[in-house]
């Protein structure tokens, strides 16, 4: 496996500067090739006042956006990947702390990739929510 | 289409599933028509949830969040008795990208309900249905906070 192409400066001026990733206030990580990414708790993202747990769309949606930084750390590309399908499961729910997120491209084609994501609070070996995602690859030079 | 009449209880509780939710509120989802096992939200268009500043396209984690929240919405207007919900798994396939500046709703159906699971079709869209942005497919659990007090996601997981 090749270092990756792309900076820890560069995914963030990519991804935090987003409007969406400033509203749910995420982080990000980068140390060799491994991402990861953070979401602190808030109040906003609680979808169960009860439990209280968080939104299944908050899980959603920092799955996703892992699995779309990790792919550009991969690929290196100008372009971002688009989202074809996403399925997420909800293995635990979501408690009121902060969460974090890997993923890891299953696999990397010429037009599609494959991403399988993970979210994890407590332990990375315990995942509250993992989603399998395909995305559509942009090349640069094909635009 | 909410074209089936609507149980008043099953208004109510969408419409506290609604107002009562932070993350709902947050983003300002709205529930438009209810019906039995049926739902409509609208989600509106905010420069603070654009996901592709390029393009002023809303980010897609916005329209996961709407298609969940109007399933489980679905899932309430199709119950008997208000129990907690939680989801399984939701598959969404995105069709296309949403129109900047649209508003975006979700239409949901939960067609079968059994005693411990309820399956739910949805769609969203700008002007029709026919006409989508995204579909998806969720499975939700019922009874899920299942003899859980209140509060007890406040201690770590053992």
């Amino acid at each position: 496996m090749s270092a990756p192409s792309v900076t820890e400066a560069q995914l963030r001026e990519r991804f935090l500067t987003v409007p969406f990733a400033r509203f749910l206030d995420i982080d990000l990580d980068l140390r060799g090739d491994e991402l990861t990414i953070v979401m602190p708790y808030r109040e906003d993202l609680i979808g169960n006042v009860m439990l209280p747990a968080l939104h299944g769309g908050t899980l959603g949606a920092l799955l996703e956006l892992v699995a779309v930084a990790t792919l550009t750390l991969k690929q290196g590309h100008a372009h971002l990947p688009k989202t074809i399908d996403i399925t997420i499961d909800y293995l635990r729910s979501g408690r009121p702390v902060d969460t974090y997120a890997r993923a890891q491209v299953t696999r990397l084609g010429r037009r599609i990739a494959s991403v399988r994501a993970e979210a994890w609070q407590f332990e990375r070996s315990d995942p509250i929510a993992a989603l399998n995602g395909h995305f559509l690859l942009t090349q640069a030079d094909a635009s | 289409m909410t074209d089936s009449p609507k149980p008043p209880d099953a208004v109510q509780v969408v419409q506290v599933m609604v107002s009562a939710t932070p993350y709902a509120r947050a983003l300002g989802f709205e529930a438009t028509a209810v019906g039995d096992g049926r739902v409509t939200m609208r989600t509106p268009y905010r420069k603070d949830l654009i996901g592709d500043p390029e393009t002023g396209v809303i980010a897609g984690g916005v329209i996961t969040a709407l298609l969940d929240h109007v399933c489980g919405a679905a899932v309430m207007a199709a119950m008997k008795e208000r129990q907690s919900i939680a989801t399984l798994d939701l598959r969404i396939d995105y069709l296309r990208a949403a129109e900047p500046g649209r508003d975006i709703f979700a239409e949901a159906h939960c067609y079968k309900v059994t005693r411990s699971v309820a399956f739910v079709r949805a769609v969203a869209f700008e002007d029709s249905p026919e006409n989508p942005v995204a579909n998806a497919t969720a499975a939700f659990m019922i009874a899920s906070n299942g003899g859980r007090k209140m509060g007890a996601n406040m201690k770590p997981p053992r």
